[in-house]
């Protein structure tokens, strides 16, 4: 899977999932928790279901804001993640 | 003594030292006072007067803290908001109490001057990193617009203003979910903190080498008191906006050698899924809990995680702040116990007639002392319902709500809530307050709200609702009614349709029975009625 297919879909999952398809202007590189988008219940839930859809496992210190505090660095990490396993 | 005196006596003790950490900032008690005093003289000269409100709004930043003993070095009251407060409930604050002045930031202040319009009585705003825009919008709605960052960065001579309060004046309203719905203010003065405050620092044994890291709301009150009672004591705060990255929190713990971690169940939940034997936390000293009650199971692996940290179960109400702590010698005699009243409060346990019951026998809890609430803000039948007459003539002492019984010592064990409030993530929701909001989506017929039992959250919240024939309603729909009139804690995490609802022999919504719906479907495992949220 390409990389802006992997952006796509996070933030497709974002806006369906946190914030109820509002439609919003949240960019890439915006901070999910400074615009309120998610909170400590929401990293489990978008945790859950990068686990689930990339078949990936986030571990415990890959948890921080570099890593999934934007829907650009959470693709990036995705994309990091599979390029690992292959 | 009043509340700000926290600040001012530790400025003194120890100007030079760290009061604040927040990201990468660091503040020392001089300057948290310098630019707090400069901040009141701002307050006092935009019109702010002895016992005037003061609305912050804000998330858990330097500014806020500024803002609080601001508020409070200018004699008047602090009302702290959630940040995830949406506008109408913020409108509806700022008019119930009329606040003369708000202390706010750019992340969600409307730029549409119309959106001011509704905040009758609010004559000055004080914005920090807000937008041209946005300040235009105030002040063409009339507002006296003020930037933080220019205050702070003032040169004035950072004395406080004159004082004018005493201590049985008000020092804070705490706005806290109510049956009927609408949010009600809990009046709290001066005394009332500091008595509190003074009784949780005595039996955590709080010095001011203490480190505390705090990641819950300053809206919250159990988050609030962890800046208050580290300030009395000249300790060092470390403040974060959420547990939302569990790792970031933890490695600020090692590194700011904390010695105090305040949690509430949810976040034991998530602490437990991590594997945290990388961290040995030395210094931690004490971990309390309070909100809700920690799961047996998860006292056990706390302490076998960390044994030589003091888990404090506790318990307690806005209305009063703390009612009791279970001293962590007495964990293992009983896990279950929140423990006795804490120093300098009494607390007893009576029948409906207000008698005060046996050990064993249920009942309703009553606590005594001068960390009890003045009453509810502007609202005199809620308060006589829960201000009742005590034992010396003309006092009045708080009826909890709450059911507990007591063992042979006068350990407190909690039984259930006698309203329908329900506990998620540690905060107080009003059924009715999610419903109402439910109610006002187009094609909504019925709605009720319960908690139903959930491993992170406690309780999580569950809107069953019928349709008006024809209406075409999502749960994306539903949610996102709810995510622009509710704040976070607040959101459904179950929404579910119904043909009809069950009702009771008079005709009500049964909730009792929707509960035991919920059990059934789970028992069954199945639980095809229940989608998660996600899509």
């Amino acid at each position: 899977m390409r990389r802006p297919e992997i952006e796509r879909e996070i933030y497709d999952f974002v806006i369906a999932n946190f914030l109820f398809g509002q439609t919003t202007d949240l960019e890439p590189g915006d901070s999910l928790l400074e615009r309120g988008v998610i909170d400590s219940t929401g990293v489990l839930e978008l945790v859950a279901f990068l686990e689930e859809r990339y078949a990936i496992k986030v571990e415990d210190n890959e948890v921080i804001p570099d890593n999934l505090d934007s829907t650009g660095s959470i693709a990036n990490y995705v994309n990091r993640k599979l390029s690992c396993v292959l | 003594m009043q509340v700000e005196q926290f600040l001012e006596g530790s400025a003194v003790l120890y100007p030079e030292k760290v009061a604040l950490v927040h990201g990468s900032q660091r503040f020392s008690y001089g300057q948290i006072d310098r630019e707090a005093n400069r901040l009141a003289h701002a307050l006092v000269m935009a019109g702010v007067k002895r016992g005037d409100r003061v609305v912050i709004y804000l998330t858990n930043s330097v500014e806020a803290v500024l803002a609080i003993f601001a508020t409070l070095k200018a004699g008047a009251v602090f009302v702290v908001l959630n940040a995830t407060t949406k506008q109408d409930k913020l409108v509806y604050v700022l008019n119930n109490c009329r606040a003369a002045a708000m202390i706010t930031w750019g992340g969600k202040l409307p730029s549409d001057p119309a959106a001011w319009a509704e905040t009758i009585h609010l004559r000055s705003v004080f914005i920090s990193s807000a937008s041209a825009t946005q300040e235009d919008a105030a002040r063409s709605a009339g507002k006296q617009v003020f930037r933080v960052e220019d205050i702070r960065n003032s040169t004035g001579e950072g004395l406080a203003p004159a004082k004018s309060c005493i201590d049985i004046d008000l020092a804070a309203l705490i706005y806290t979910s109510g049956s009927t719905g609408r949010p009600k203010g809990v009046m709290l003065t001066h005394l009332n903190i500091v008595s509190a405050a003074t009784s949780i620092t005595t039996y955590l044994e709080n010095t001011a080498d203490d480190v505390v890291i705090n990641v819950l709301p300053l809206a919250f009150d159990y988050g609030l008191y962890q800046l208050l009672m580290m300030f009395k004591m000249g300790g060092t705060l470390v403040l974060l906006d959420s547990f939302a990255f569990p790792q970031v929190v933890l490695d600020l713990v090692v590194r700011e050698c904390v010695t105090g971690f305040p949690i509430v169940p949810t976040i034991s939940a998530m602490l437990l899924q991590m594997d945290l034997s990388k961290y040995a936390f030395p210094k931690l000293r004490y971990i309390s809990n309070t909100a809700a009650a920690l799961p047996v199971e998860h006292i056990k692996q706390l302490r076998a995680l960390f044994p030589h940290v003091k888990l404090y179960s506790m318990y307690g109400l806005t209305e009063c702040k703390r009612v009791s702590y279970l001293p962590p010698d007495q964990l293992d005699v009983r896990p279950s116990s929140v423990g006795r009243g804490m120093p300098n409060e009494e607390v007893y346990i009576v029948d409906e007639s207000g008698n005060r019951v046996g050990p064993g026998v249920p009942g309703e809890l009553v606590i005594r002392g001068s960390n009890v609430m003045k009453g509810y803000w502007e609202l005199p039948e809620e308060t006589d319902r829960c201000l009742k007459p005590g034992p010396l003539p003309g006092e009045r002492v708080l009826y909890s709500g709450d059911l507990f019984r007591s063992d042979e010592e006068g350990y407190l064990y909690f039984i259930g809530r006698k309203d329908d409030i329900i506990k998620t993530r540690g905060e107080k929701v009003s059924p009715r307050e999610v419903e109402d909001v439910i109610y006002t989506l187009e094609g909504v017929a019925e709605v009720a709200v319960i908690g139903v039992p959930d491993p992170i959250l406690g309780s999580a919240i569950k809107a069953v609702l019928t349709l008006r024939p024809g209406a075409q309603i999502t749960k994306q729909d539903v949610l996102r009614h709810c995510s622009t009139h509710l704040e976070d804690f607040m959101m459904p995490r179950i929404v579910e349709f119904q043909a009809s609802l069950p009702k009771t022999e008079s005709g009500k919504i049964s909730k009792r029975m929707i509960a035991d719906e919920h059990r059934g479907s789970q028992q069954l495992a199945a639980s095809p009625l229940e989608e998660p949220v996600a899509p």
